[in-house]
């Protein structure tokens, strides 16, 4: 298709993001939420729907939907109370979904996006709301029947729907970036698209530029990736232009998102009219939250990437350093630390970024595995800045003794392994002295201009200390006694 | 207020019940009856009044966020009509 046509239209974009909470256990029932475990073997008479029983909310599963509120600046609902969507499907034992219709816990918000441009952009919310999952249905081939797993029915789920306010499937990819950031800086959910515990659904419309109405909206699933979220939206995008340009018409309807070749295919059954008769769940009391248990939960709220952005931002640090450094929860917080120790800034974000971030790889390790504390980071680089040790050594030879875990100061061990650079005037002006002194046509050359000298001086230098004087500062001694 | 046979069919369909033609004439004089004998509700004036939502004023019952086991593997699958060792088993519903 020609840009030309794209370039007509405007792409209006929406996400309905669902993220399994991280708690033990199941939203309504005591169930075990641990992914993997045989089929069928954590579940329970609520969470299978047998008749009479009676679900009982989790505390921290509602907790943790509000952390997640106030990280998205939402107004947290004081009353809050679920509902019953009904419909009939093997997955869902209930033969209705318990979730949040009128009175969702978390009320608008929004999310701020950065893009590539340097950019930034509010995302509105609608709201956040507390729903649970449904089990897994089997179709395996040559199988007369359809297999169904209730392990994963009642894992909390929150769903986090945004108003329409993306336009590019680039802000899409942002917006997905920065809410699995929030939900790990937050540790209410693993964030893993690959296995599932996050997952997105794409409402994508189309309309002429300057339009005032939205376009008919189309709602695509079965993205399993960040990327994917992106690539899916790509092409819904360029098939409903070119729909429309040949004269179709675009209608409503559900479409899945094929990550082989990049399409989108709707549904082969017409899907009957939903008609979900939400009403009010009668077998749970609503929630109020407020006070005291407000403030608890809001006490337990981590610094947060906006945050700690600028923070970091605020110690002269380049966008690209602050991006890294803020990248997890555990690196930035363990940055931050560092820095309570040093107003070194840059020098802390080199050696995290550097010598740390390269052994952490190398053994597929966290920062919380790391032995060696912000504080002794901070003793380097106090070394390195009093000149006794420059940034290779320190690598070289201080870092992995502190890798191994050590009481010992930076200074001892580099003293212990005579590493300390020379930089004492008063003991290095009399070595150059009797080095010149030695020397005396070469000096009559230099002073003739033949500065190149300079290092064959600075050799002698090296030879009499051993390797150890700091060059920067032995180069300006020599040039200053040899003009003197 | 009265409803139709299609709505009737509409909602037999979304419980997923079956009825023969004569049934659901039958149901249409009822339901309509039940329709009518709610309107009689509306004679009251209920501007001011706060739906009722729910039955108590509890609130905030809550639980611990607490692993139990509350069945076996065996248990939970046994009023099953279809089952194998590991799974529930339904009609294949999607090819």
């Amino acid at each position: 298709m020609s840009t030309s046509a794209i370039d007509k239209y405007q792409p209006v974009i929406g996400l309905e993001v669902h993220a399994q909470l991280s708690t033990l256990s199941k939203i309504f029932a005591p169930d075990s939420t641990e992914f993997g475990n045989m089929p069928n073997t954590n579940v329970s008479v609520i969470t299978l729907g047998h008749p009479g029983t009676l679900p009982k909310l989790n505390k921290k599963a509602v907790e943790y939907a509000v952390k997640m509120g106030i990280a998205c600046h939402s107004e947290i609902n004081d009353f809050t109370f679920f509902d019953r969507k009904n419909y009939f499907y093997p997955d869902l034992p209930k033969g209705y979904q318990t979730t949040q219709d009128r009175a969702p816990i978390c009320k608008g918000g929004y999310i701020l996006i950065k893009l590539k441009s340097g950019e930034e952009k509010k995302i509105r919310l609608n709201r956040i709301h507390l729903e649970d999952d449904a089990g897994k249905n089997m179709h395996l081939a040559g199988e007369v029947d359809t297999l169904v797993d209730y392990n994963r029915a009642g894992v909390p789920l929150i769903e986090i729907v945004t108003e329409p306010d993306l336009r590019t499937s680039e802000e899409a990819y942002a917006l997905m970036t920065e809410i699995r950031k929030l939900v790990r800086y937050l540790e209410v959910c693993d964030g893993n698209m690959e296995e599932g515990s996050m997952r997105c659904d794409a409402n994508v419309s189309v309309m002429l530029k300057g339009a005032d109405q939205y376009g008919k909206k189309v709602e695509v699933k079965n993205m399993n990736s960040i990327r994917n979220v992106q690539r899916a939206i790509d092409f819904e995008i360029e098939r409903q232009v070119s729909a429309i340009e040949s004269g179709e018409e675009i209608f409503s309807e559900t479409r899945q998102f094929d990550a082989v070749d990049g399409t989108t295919h709707g549904m082969r059954t017409k899907e009957e009219l939903n008609d979900y008769r939400y009403f009010p769940e009668p077998d749970l009391q609503p929630v109020v939250i407020q006070g005291a248990w407000l403030e608890q939960i809001k006490a337990t709220m981590p610094p947060l990437p906006q945050m700690l952005y600028a923070k970091f931002k605020s110690f002269g640090l380049s966008d690209y350093d602050v991006q890294v450094l803020t990248d997890t929860k555990e690196v930035a917080i363990y940055f931050d630390a560092v820095c309570a120790h040093t107003n070194n800034y840059k020098a802390a974000a080199n050696w995290i970024s550097g010598p740390i971030k390269s052994h952490l790889n190398e053994l597929a390790l966290n920062v919380s595995d790391l032995n060696v504390t912000p504080a002794q980071i901070a003793d380097i680089i106090r070394l390195i800045e009093s000149g006794k040790v420059n940034t290779t050594i320190a690598t070289q030879q201080i870092f992995p003794v502190f890798l191994e875990g050590t009481t010992k100061t930076a200074l001892q061990i580099a003293e212990e392994k005579n590493i300390i650079q020379q930089s004492n005037t008063d003991e290095l002006i009399p070595m150059i002295q009797q080095i010149l002194s030695k020397f005396p046509d070469k000096v009559e050359e230099y002073k003739k201009g033949k500065v190149g000298l300079l290092s064959m001086f600075m050799g002698e230098l090296m030879k009499v200390t051993k390797g150890k004087a700091d060059p920067k500062v032995a180069t300006e001694l020599i040039k200053k006694t040899l003009e003197s | 207020m009265s409803i139709t046979a299609e709505e009737i069919k509409k909602i037999a369909y979304l419980a997923r019940l079956e009825f023969t033609e004569e049934e659901l004439k039958n149901f249409s004089g009822d339901f309509n009856k039940i329709l009518v004998w709610m309107e009689k509700l509306n004679e009251l004036d209920t501007t001011s009044v706060e739906p009722l939502i729910h039955m108590s004023h509890e609130i905030n019952v809550l639980r611990e966020d607490e692993v139990k086991i509350t069945l076996t593997h065996q248990e939970a699958l046994s009023n099953a009509p279809k089952k194998d060792t590991d799974y529930f088993r339904v009609p294949k519903f999607l090819s």
